[in-house]
């Protein structure tokens, strides 16, 4: 039997370790994300948020520890969480030389939604992005804000019930950045949870808690304004900085 | 004298079916022992620019000197004084780390010895693995012996790239500092970077979006020309603030900033407590009035443009 609270709990992490011969990338890691909570996963280049993230994903088996996504092992389930969770890249993942439909078509049917659904939600999708002109347009013709926005998406157009967003706004000019926040909001005001990495601090700031990871480690774990309050430091950057900084492996 | 003279370039880019302008009629002087930044998103047309002053691009209309050489005619004389770092990791995959040092040094007929000074600081961090190959490096690192490579001939001035771009804010400082460093060194520095934060970091700065500057001058008097008031707004309700706020009348324009909202309004429009009383809603609400930002600039730039 699982308490209402357990069930909220979309994603539950229990000392996850992760080996490469005699390196250990990721060490014992523990943590819980909420659904609809946007999660900011923090931590200098080489800290091991990558490697810590496709063992969630199911793409990389760990060396030991546990940990349960979307309600699936990720030992033994890896298949049934890619079906459900959505995954985007700061290289975004879209195909250059097919058309905003073409794309719409290729995603849905590689999430294995049918003809009818992917009719239905790519109508929505064209309406709500503004898109029903040019959707016969390149996507390598769009402005990088559009792709941006088409992208995050078809992340979520199998509505998972956690999306993962690596770096999604590295190099957006600053109001692109802001409206690219809008819809990751949306999307967690409609229940999915949002697990994001970013090296911009000002955007550690609209999650709900963030981790920072440092050496394979996490070394702290709260809300922006609990964090503030323990290390008695008023920005986000700079309790980065002093954690970050003391890091000892040369990446 | 100047470093670095750009007249009236542009740069357009054709293919079978549209037409992109990448750089629409720039005009630049970065003076010598300048550490000068361009400050833009990615498309802006930074890469290009930088292209034309490392003479590997050439424009369609205007022109570039360097030192007061010519982009075109006399590019084989800037190559000896400029140190080029491109935005992609450009170093050679399969060298190791070493080997692509000695490489640069050898096509510039100079040795590491030589210049091992100039670059102590920064190669010493990935000295310890020298031996590795270039491919199999980590971002920062990369970034570090691509500097290296670029310094290794004793360059006069440096172009980089986006040195930062996906780089952690740790890292960010400490390359700054040393950007620092070889400035003090008397090295004029050329640095583009999509982080407007950078901005404070530099002498003079050009904002620079779709192919056009917006603005160049010292950080500070771009922060003073800004002519609308700004408030900063926080509530226990970050996502509902955001909203009234874009519903208030006065509102220019209204976005998340960190851990506040900044609220653009005409200047002397808004009375601070008539704000308070239609933000009553909210609990443990604060409304402070600040100076700008490099980045409030840029937004409010942005705009006015579209």
């Amino acid at each position: 039997m699982t308490t209402p609270a357990e069930k909220d709990i979309v994603i539950k992490v229990e000392n996850l370790t992760k080996r490469f011969g005699d390196f250990t990338a990721v060490n014992q890691i523990s943590f819980e994300v909420n659904k609809g909570e946007i999660f900011g996963f923090l931590g200098a280049n080489g800290a091991g948020k990558t490697t810590a993230m496709k063992m969630l994903i199911g793409i990389l088996n760990p060396t030991s520890g546990k940990a349960n996504v979307a309600g699936f092992d990720i030992y033994n389930q890896p298949e049934q969480i890619k079906r459900n969770i959505g995954y985007m890249s700061q290289k975004f993942s879209l195909y250059e030389d097919l058309t905003i439909a073409e794309n719409i078509n290729f995603f849905g049917g590689i999430y294995g939604l049918n003809d009818d659904e992917i009719k239905f939600k790519s109508e929505e999708l064209l309406t709500k992005l503004n898109f029903h002109a040019i959707k016969n347009n390149l996507v390598s013709s769009l402005p990088l804000g559009w792709k941006q926005k088409l992208a995050f998406s078809l992340a979520i157009f199998h509505s998972p019930k956690i999306v993962f967003l690596d770096e999604p706004t590295s190099g957006v000019d600053p109001i692109t950045r802001r409206q690219f926040w809008d819809l990751i909001y949306e999307a967690s005001h409609n229940g999915i949870t949002v697990f994001v990495t970013t090296h911009y601090m000002d955007e550690a700031e609209y999650c709900n808690r963030i981790s920072i990871m440092v050496d394979g480690e996490i070394k702290a774990l709260d809300s922006p304004k609990e964090l503030k309050n323990n290390f008695q430091i008023d920005s986000i950057d700079d309790i980065f900085y002093l954690l970050a900084r003391k890091a000892k492996r040369i990446e | 004298m100047n470093a670095i003279e750009i007249i009236n370039i542009s740069k357009t880019y054709k293919s079978k079916t549209k037409t992109i302008t990448a750089l629409n009629n720039i005009s630049l002087e970065i003076k010598e022992g300048e550490l000068f930044g361009l400050i833009g998103p990615d498309g802006a047309g930074k890469s290009s620019l930088f292209r034309i002053l490392a003479t590997v691009l050439l424009p369609d209309v205007g022109s570039a000197k360097i030192l007061n050489y010519d982009v075109i005619k006399n590019f084989k004389n800037i190559r000896k004084l400029i140190g080029y770092m491109p935005g992609r990791f450009s170093l050679y995959q399969d060298l190791s780390v070493e080997e692509n040092l000695k490489f640069f040094a050898t096509i510039f007929e100079t040795t590491i010895e030589e210049n091992y000074d100039l670059i102590s600081d920064i190669y010493k961090q990935i000295e310890p693995f020298k031996n590795r190959r270039a491919g199999k490096l980590s971002g920062g690192m990369k970034q570090k012996l691509a500097l290296s490579c670029a310094l290794i001939h004793k360059p006069k001035i440096l172009l980089l790239d986006e040195p930062t771009t996906g780089v952690d804010p740790v890292s960010r400082k400490e390359f700054w500092e040393i950007l620092k460093k070889l400035k003090s060194q008397g090295i004029t520095i050329l640095v583009s970077t999509p982080y407007m934060d950078e901005a404070n970091l530099c002498d003079r700065i050009a904002l620079i979006q779709n192919g056009k500057i917006l603005d160049v001058d010292l950080p500070e008097n771009i922060v003073n020309k800004f002519d609308k008031d700004i408030f900063s707004v926080a509530s226990d309700n970050m996502f509902l603030l955001l909203n009234d706020l874009r519903n208030y009348s006065h509102t220019l324009s209204c976005f998340a900033f960190g851990d506040s909202h900044h609220l653009v309004i005409e200047r002397n429009k808004a009375d601070e407590n008539l704000l308070i009383q239609y933000l009553s809603r909210h609990k443990n609400l604060s409304v402070k009035k600040i100076e700008p930002t490099i980045e409030d600039c840029f937004m409010q730039m942005l705009q006015s443009e579209n």
